[in-house]
């Protein structure tokens, strides 16, 4: 079996990979088709009756306000998407470039290139955010995404940094310099395959921690002020009393929605490994 | 053909690389044409080092290696590239010697586009059998499988298969069997042999003195990156003349005599490095003076073919 | 009987069954006895020595009794054994250079090893510094970390530390393949002096090197695929082996003064069984060289000669008729 079609045939034969992409697939599905099943806008007070439990209008109720829970959620969930997207890209690519030369370099490079990574994971993220909160009045998501992809960065670096260093010892990385290979074939053919594997793997995590992170900002009122995220109905939920008076489904859907996304992440992610790695895989 | 004259290689440690550790100290030798010679030592010896000098994964910082007559170090581009068709090697583990996401016939496919590019598919599928039949294996069992699906026997013969694809005339094996099972070392002992007797010369990496004695015509016995004995192997191995050696000897555990009650236990040896002889600290010669502490000892001729670094014999 | 082993089973749990690894071992250790465990990969030696004192997940007990000293050893429960492991049954893990906490200074790891039996630092303290001259280890060693220690140090440490409280039984584990040839014979030579000194009674050592059990070892028990093959005293085993794959084992061994030149020794062809669905009878028969008929039967493993057992058809021959 050729290389490729034989991740694939492994790639779809594992469970967890399947339901892990099938949960992932489907909030995706809801993010693009949601909004055409609702004619509200989010923030709009639509419900003149204020809170109410879902129904046949409102699938998912109404919120103190009025503003109808479904078209939230679907409208959040494209925040959502983007964070992940976005700022667990961009974390993932600052950290492979960074752990990967520290990691093939070594020495000096190294050096200086951890000493950076070490400093920016011990700066307390919370307490910078408050301060650029301060003087940034209106916050976009993009905003929120590039400022979790700068606190974010470190731990992918680190991965990388480790496991570069281990592939550059072992000895298949000699036995191809003894085939005449030169170091950029090496890199590209010999070395990068290997890290490919665990560069989708370090794209997955961040991209949950992204979006966890930014739940986490936005419940405590640090996230966009301009639009709608599952994190930021929670807090609204949860700063109107929801949780007091039963309004269940105000908080539920977009916290069981964070739930679900990051942990079919996790669940793909080892799914993903056992594919990777042919030792894993149960034949 | 090959030959290391003074080769030496320091290593900077310890913090902004204020110490040195001299992994390989002045150490020199000849290899000729289909013989096996044996480089024997603890770990720190330097054997290992001395192993990948020659096969130019690291460079040297005193000395040079010579192939030929032409300097290994000066080579660049595509003699460089011929070199590796002359001399090639095989490591220790053989499971960290293949890209475990790949199979294990990617190392021939990598051997082909680098040195066979222009070679037809059949002939070399051809090429590749005739390897492995001539290391013992059948192509039909090997081919096509993942490294973790083969043994480590099966592996560390298929990365010899790999070295004579290329026409090489000699081979550096690092400890290859050391990590195989005690029925399987003998085979790829005895195919060593046989490829030796093909012509092929031989560095044979170990620290396992009886597997020295069993293949190798010549011996260099190494301790801390130097040279303490080298010579015709019965020679060494009959009549040990280094305290080093001696002590080798002496307590390696053998299946035709029991050790014997007495030896010295050797004492422990702080890392301290002097400029005089490397086995100071550890020295019983009853002769040992404080000139072996700093005058590096000379190899001595104490009969043909067989020399001591020892001033004090 | 020091140490009596009846029909001992441990098998490996995995995803697509069980492994075999341990399949009915039944032999015994006498007082004052260092029996060498030898065989290759595989073959459930090391399953052996670890189920002897902690036998933990994967590896699941199916059957068998341990008697020590006339005591059931209860090695099927793991809380229970508590009791006797370190005062009774000890060890001597593989990499001994690991086993100790790098985050504690040694005196008081051992000071806490000690309470978790029951027993008092002060107590034992003079036979510790005893023990630590006896090894040529210096006494403020106790007041160091373990990564202040160089290998064979810390291999001389743990010996001293697993025999503290004289255990009955002691298995060592590899302890001599990752040491260099000069620190092998003295960790090797110590192992016979402790016994010596009565500091253990019976030693198992697990091995995959023989020629270090010819120096040390007063019986070897060889193993193959999860089966006892040959037991006997040292020098049966080495110079008049009878079970056909020690026989070839022992062929296969180069020494010192033998040359290709002139003998040219000769490996076993083939590779031993997979033991998640192991061949019926003789796990030996596929690469015996004298296999027949009745080999598809397991054969039992029985003394053919005063202390001498053996599993094998042909060479039990005149004793398979009990």
């Amino acid at each position: 079996m050729k290389k490729k079609n034989e991740l694939l045939y492994f790639a779809l034969r594992n469970t967890k990979l399947r339901i892990g992409l099938i949960i992932i697939l489907f909030f995706v599905a809801l993010t693009f088709v949601g909004p055409l099943f609702t004619t509200f806008q989010p923030l709009d007070y639509v419900n003149p009756r204020g809170p109410e439990p879902p129904s046949g209008e409102y699938w998912l109720g109404t919120t103190m306000f009025g503003q109808d829970v479904f078209t939230q959620v679907v409208y959040g969930l494209r925040a959502t998407f983007f964070v992940g997207l976005i700022g667990g890209g961009l974390g993932t690519l600052i950290g492979v470039v960074v752990g990967f030369t520290a990691g093939y370099r070594g020495g000096v490079v190294d050096e200086v290139l951890t000493m950076i990574t070490n400093i920016v994971l011990v700066i307390p993220a919370l307490a910078v955010l408050l301060i650029i909160a301060a003087y940034l009045k209106v916050r976009g998501v993009l905003v929120e995404s590039l400022f979790i992809a700068c606190f974010a960065w470190p731990w992918a670096a680190r991965a990388i940094r480790a496991q570069t260093f281990s592939l550059r010892t072992r000895e298949f990385v000699d036995l191809a310099k003894l085939t005449g290979m030169k170091d950029r074939k090496i890199i590209f053919t010999e070395i990068a395959p290997n890290m490919l594997s665990y560069l989708v793997l370090v794209f997955i995590l961040q991209f949950g921690g992204a979006i966890l992170t930014a739940a986490a900002l936005d419940f405590i009122g640090l996230g966009p002020t301009d639009s709608i995220s599952l994190g930021l109905m929670m807090n609204n939920a949860v700063l109107w009393g929801a949780l007091l008076l039963g309004m269940w489904w105000w908080f539920l859907p977009p916290g069981l929605a964070i739930t679900a996304i990051v942990g079919a992440l996790y669940v793909m992610n080892v799914g993903l490994d056992e594919v990777f790695n042919p030792k894993l895989r149960e034949m | 053909m090959l030959k290391l004259e003074n080769l030496s290689k320091v290593y900077k440690v310890g913090t902004f690389g204020g110490q040195e550790l001299r992994a390989v100290s002045e150490v020199s030798f000849e290899a000729a044409d289909g013989e096996v010679i044996s480089l024997i030592g603890e770990s720190g010896s330097g054997k290992s080092t001395i192993g990948k000098l020659i096969l130019r994964l690291i460079t040297p910082t005193g000395g040079r290696i010579t192939f030929d007559g032409v300097d290994v170090g000066g080579l660049k581009g595509a003699a460089f590239k011929e070199y590796y068709r002359r001399v090639q090697g095989v490591f220790q583990d053989p499971f960290s010697s293949y890209n475990p996401i790949f199979k294990a016939d990617r190392v021939f496919h990598n051997v082909r586009q680098e040195f066979f590019p222009r070679v037809p598919p059949a002939e070399w599928h051809d090429k590749v059998c005739r390897s492995l039949e001539a290391v013992g294996l059948n192509p039909e069992h090997v081919l096509n499988k993942f490294p973790h699906q083969l043994s480590g026997g099966q592996l560390q013969r298929f990365l010899i298969a790999r070295a004579l694809l290329l026409d090489i005339r000699f081979l550096v094996a690092d400890e290859i069997i050391s990590m195989l099972d005690a029925s399987t070392r003998i085979d790829v002992l005895n195919l060593l042999a046989d490829l030796k007797a093909r012509g092929l010369s031989i560095l044979f990496i170990t620290h396992d003195l009886s597997l020295a004695n069993y293949i190798s015509e010549r011996a260099v016995i190494l301790y801390r990156g130097c040279v303490a004995e080298m010579g015709a192997t019965g020679k060494i191995f009959e009549q040990p003349q280094h305290p080093y050696t001696r002590m080798l000897m002496a307590s390696v555990p053998r299946l035709d005599k029991k050790w014997s009650v007495g030896e010295p236990a050797p004492k422990v040896v702080p890392a301290k490095l002097t400029a005089g002889c490397v086995y100071f600290d550890r020295c019983p010669l009853p002769a040992k003076d404080a000139d072996c502490a700093v005058t590096r000892p000379p190899l001595i001729e104490v009969s043909p073919d067989h020399r001591v670094a020892c001033s004090k014999l | 009987m020091s140490l009596q082993v009846d029909n001992l089973r441990v098998y490996y749990q995995t995803l697509r069954g069980d492994v075999k690894a341990l399949d009915g071992a039944t032999f015994a250790v006498a007082d004052d006895e260092i029996m060498g465990l030898a065989g290759e990969s595989g073959c459930g030696k090391t399953t052996l020595g670890h189920s002897l004192i902690r036998l933990a997940a994967p590896m699941r007990y199916v059957e068998g009794r341990v008697t020590l000293d006339g005591d059931e050893l209860p090695v099927w429960d793991s809380a229970r054994m508590n009791e006797f492991r370190f005062k009774r049954v000890s060890i001597i893990p593989q990499y001994a250079m690991n086993a100790l906490n790098p985050t504690r200074k040694i005196g008081r790891m051992i000071a806490e090893l000690l309470e978790s039996r029951g027993v008092t630092y002060k107590s034992i303290e003079p036979e510790l510094r005893r023990r630590l001259d006896l090894v040529k280890l210096v006494h403020s060693v106790l007041d160091l970390y373990p990564i202040e220690l160089s290998g064979g140090m810390k291999q001389r440490m743990v010996m001293v530390i697993s025999t503290l409280l004289d255990p009955s039984l002691l298995i060592a584990d590899e302890i001599t393949s990752a040491l260099d040839v000069s620190s092998q014979k003295a960790v090797a030579e110590m192992l016979v002096e402790f016994r010596n000194r009565g500091f253990v009674k019976s030693m198992i050592v697990v091995t995959h090197d023989i020629s270090v059990l010819y120096q040390i070892a007063d019986t070897i028990l060889i193993m193959y695929a999860g089966k006892l093959a040959e037991k006997a005293p040292t020098e049966t085993i080495i110079h008049a082996p009878r079970h056909p794959y020690t026989r070839l084992l022992i062929s296969s061994l180069p020494e010192i003064g033998v040359k290709y030149a002139d003998t040219r020794l000769t490996g076993i062809p083939g590779n031993p069984p997979l033991l998640l669905a192991p061949p019926i009878g003789c796990r030996f028969r596929e690469r015996c060289p004298v296999a027949f008929d009745k080999c598809r039967e397991e054969p039992p493993f029985i003394e053919i000669a005063p202390g001498h057992f053996i599993a094998c058809w042909q060479e039990s021959g005149t004793h398979a008729q009990a």
